[in-house]
């Protein structure tokens, strides 16, 4: 296992083993992307308060799960790379923001056009989600603005692994101090789904699309990451010989 | 016997360059050693990896048979800084700027009175910093390493925009304190001939 | 082995006599502060209910503005003379220094704006008994924003534009205290119950006092290099 681990985190071991994983990855993601699809849209019934319109909450979900999930990602790796020195997990930190940063943005997209009609505005400060998945929006273009700051890369990798450690450590207090001031307002909010009452047939696609975004994440992640590493390795032999046909001179 | 201060396979990459590889070197008390080499190859970036304020790419340096990094703060005891960049405030007098420094570095201020002599600097004790000359300043830089009980200088281009007078008082020191058990590591592009057991490193 | 709080001091010393020579570094956050509340009645209008209304929210942000405006200059004299070097190399533990950092920081910037605010809170209109909870969730806030704030003034020391960018970067943190503090004074304003704010901006200060100084000591270090 310890081996494992330590031939992972050598960058020409990764680049090889995802070569082979990203497929899977992708076509995995996608069969539960197409269940959650065609149950949460054709098969779940529809809530008595709502009318179809809820189905985007097939999105809206699972894009806020990963929005968190990437950040918590981000920040391990990032703090890894910090205390261990590791080169990859500082690539795997920079690889995970923007991702993460796009599923923040698509959540805030999916979670503003659900309430519009239950809210009859574009954009309701009093729901706690939305409010929180913005500011996890600011972090993460904190933290991407933070790198593209820096020149050096192995200080950059440093700068904002420090700054993906705080961040992680204020999420949940952001989280906690928005639901609390949200709940003085005595506001809309936006639905008690994942509650006791939840029909199974809304469930699974749910689940579904949830683990279906899952592994396209991870398979994009290791796209992103891989690139990064050639990137950074540019110098080194084995990028070299990767990226020039053999029998050339180097 | 192993040296007191020794380094292992250094290299050092800044930005994408790597600035030099496989560096290895073994310093004892009373020796000095001199790295030359052009501006721009890393001379500064090594002092700063051996201070520990920049890492390495691959290798590292051991004080007294452990890595500097397992016990920085034994070894920043050890050690005593000095650049272009003084690293005193402008706006206090040199007596502020010296009561700073003995607080930072356990130094008592009772022997600053001979050092402030000794490095002509008496007359200048009430003027706040920004009014000395840049030769003056390098004096009171040289009072922070008399005062401080440093057996490791680390010094970046001490000769650097000195006189012929100021470039041997920093010989002077230099020799003095490698005479009595010291260890000094000196980065300078110009060659100073210095009274003590010398090692050459060039970059 | 030299006592441990003797670079904590010595810094602190070092740092008010810098400060007791530049005395007009004390005043620009302030006058910031009292201009930004006034930028609300004018905008806004002068009506007393709506200052009432907005009269925590307003001061809290002012304040917190006010805040960032002085960080920016936290660590960068000391970066640019070579002081960050001789601080990071000597023996002191590095985490204290930048703990006394940012106490002069609260010092010199955060308590002239919870001594001021009573002034502001009066030409919004804030009862009496108010202005006291008010002064105490700035004091507790204040001290929070100066710690997270030298994480921020650490991490951008020396970068162009680092100004903007330590907002970007501390704003989104502030909020829980921002938040927490303003609410809490206008609850008091409507009678209701204050301690839950209270007890949670003691809470957030001692976290941050026990965490952010090992951060700042970090980025320090990073930023140095």
């Amino acid at each position: 296992m310890w081996n494992f681990l330590h031939k992972m985190a050598s960058p020409p071991h990764f680049y090889g083993l995802s070569a082979k994983m990203i497929p899977w990855l992708y076509a995995a993601g996608v069969v539960a992307v197409i269940y959650g699809t065609v149950a949460g849209l054709f098969i779940a019934p529809v809530d008595e308060e709502m009318n179809d319109g809820f189905r985007i909450i097939y999105v809206h979900v699972p894009a806020a799960y990963i929005s968190m999930m990437a950040y918590m990602v981000m920040a391990v790796a990032a703090g890894i790379g910090l205390i261990w020195r590791m080169k990859l997990a500082h690539a795997v930190a920079a690889g995970a923001a923007p991702l993460g940063a796009w599923f923040t943005f698509l959540a805030l997209i999916t979670g503003s056009i659900w309430g519009r009609p239950m809210w009859g505005t574009w954009w309701e400060w009093g729901d706690p989600r939305l409010t929180s998945e913005l500011l996890l929006l600011f972090l993460y273009f904190g933290y991407m603005a933070l790198r593209a700051a820096i020149d050096d890369t192995a200080k950059a990798d440093k700068a904002s692994a420090v700054l993906a450690l705080v961040g992680a450590v204020n999420v949940p207090i952001i989280h906690f101090s928005v639901e609390w001031w949200t709940s003085l307002h005595q506001g809309p909010t936006i639905i008690k789904e994942g509650g006791p009452g939840i029909h199974p047939d809304m469930l699974y696609p749910l689940l579904g699309m949830i683990l279906g975004f899952t592994l396209l994440f991870g398979a994009l992640l290791l796209a992103r990451v891989r690139t990064e590493v050639l990137h950074r390795e540019s110098r080194a032999r084995w990028v070299h010989k990767l990226l020039m046909p053999a029998g050339e001179p180097g | 016997m192993t040296a007191l201060l020794s380094a292992n396979d250094l290299c050092l990459v800044r930005g994408d360059r790597c600035l030099f590889r496989s560096l290895n070197f073994a310093l004892n008390p009373g020796e000095l050693m001199f790295v030359g080499g052009a501006n721009g190859s890393g001379k500064t970036s090594l002092l700063r990896g051996i201070a520990g304020l920049l890492d390495f790419a691959t290798g590292h340096v051991t004080w007294d048979g452990r890595k500097i990094l397992d016990d920085y703060q034994l070894f920043r005891s050890e050690v005593v800084w000095l650049s272009h960049r003084v690293g005193f405030k402008d706006e206090l007098n040199l007596i502020e700027n010296l009561q700073f420094e003995s607080a930072l570095r356990a130094s008592s201020m009772d022997k600053s009175a001979p050092v402030i002599e000794r490095l002509g600097l008496a007359r200048l004790t009430d003027l706040p910093f920004r009014y000395l000359s840049a030769g003056q300043q390098r004096r009171v830089a040289l009072a922070r390493m008399l005062l401080a009980k440093a057996r490791l200088w680390l010094m970046d281009e001490p000769f650097t925009n000195l006189d012929k007078a100021g470039q041997g008082l920093v010989a002077e020191l230099i020799a003095e304190h490698v005479g009595s058990g010291g260890l000094c590591i000196a980065a300078s592009h110009q060659t100073v001939e210095i009274a003590a057991p010398t090692i050459r490193v060039m970059l | 082995m030299p006592p441990l709080l003797d670079g904590f001091l010595a810094i602190i010393r070092r740092d008010l006599l810098l400060a007791w020579k530049r005395p007009g570094d004390i005043l620009n956050p302030l006058f910031f502060f009292a201009m930004v509340a006034s930028l609300f009645p004018l905008a806004v209008g002068p009506s007393p209910e709506q200052l009432v209304l907005n009269g925590p929210g307003v001061v809290w942000v002012a304040a917190l503005l006010a805040t960032l405006l002085s960080l920016n200059s936290l660590f960068l004299s000391d970066f640019e003379d070579g002081s960050l070097d001789q601080i990071i190399l000597s023996p002191q533990p590095l985490p204290l220094l930048g703990l006394g950092k940012a106490a002069v920081h609260w010092f010199l910037s955060g308590l002239p704006l919870v001594l001021v605010s009573p002034l502001i809170a009066m030409t919004y209109r804030m009862p009496g008994e108010v202005v006291g909870i008010m002064m105490l969730t700035l004091a507790l806030g204040t001290v929070s924003l100066s710690l997270l704030g030298s994480i921020g003034a650490a991490l951008t020391v020396g970068l162009n534009r680092g100004n903007a960018l330590l907002s970007l970067l501390i704003l989104p943190l502030a909020m829980p205290v921002l938040i927490f503090g303003a609410r809490t004074v206008s609850l008091a304003a409507a009678g209701d119950a204050v301690s839950a704010g209270i007890y949670f901006l003691a809470a957030y200060c001692m976290l941050a006092l026990t965490l952010a100084p090992f951060a700042t000591a970090a980025a320090l270090k990073i930023s140095n290099e």
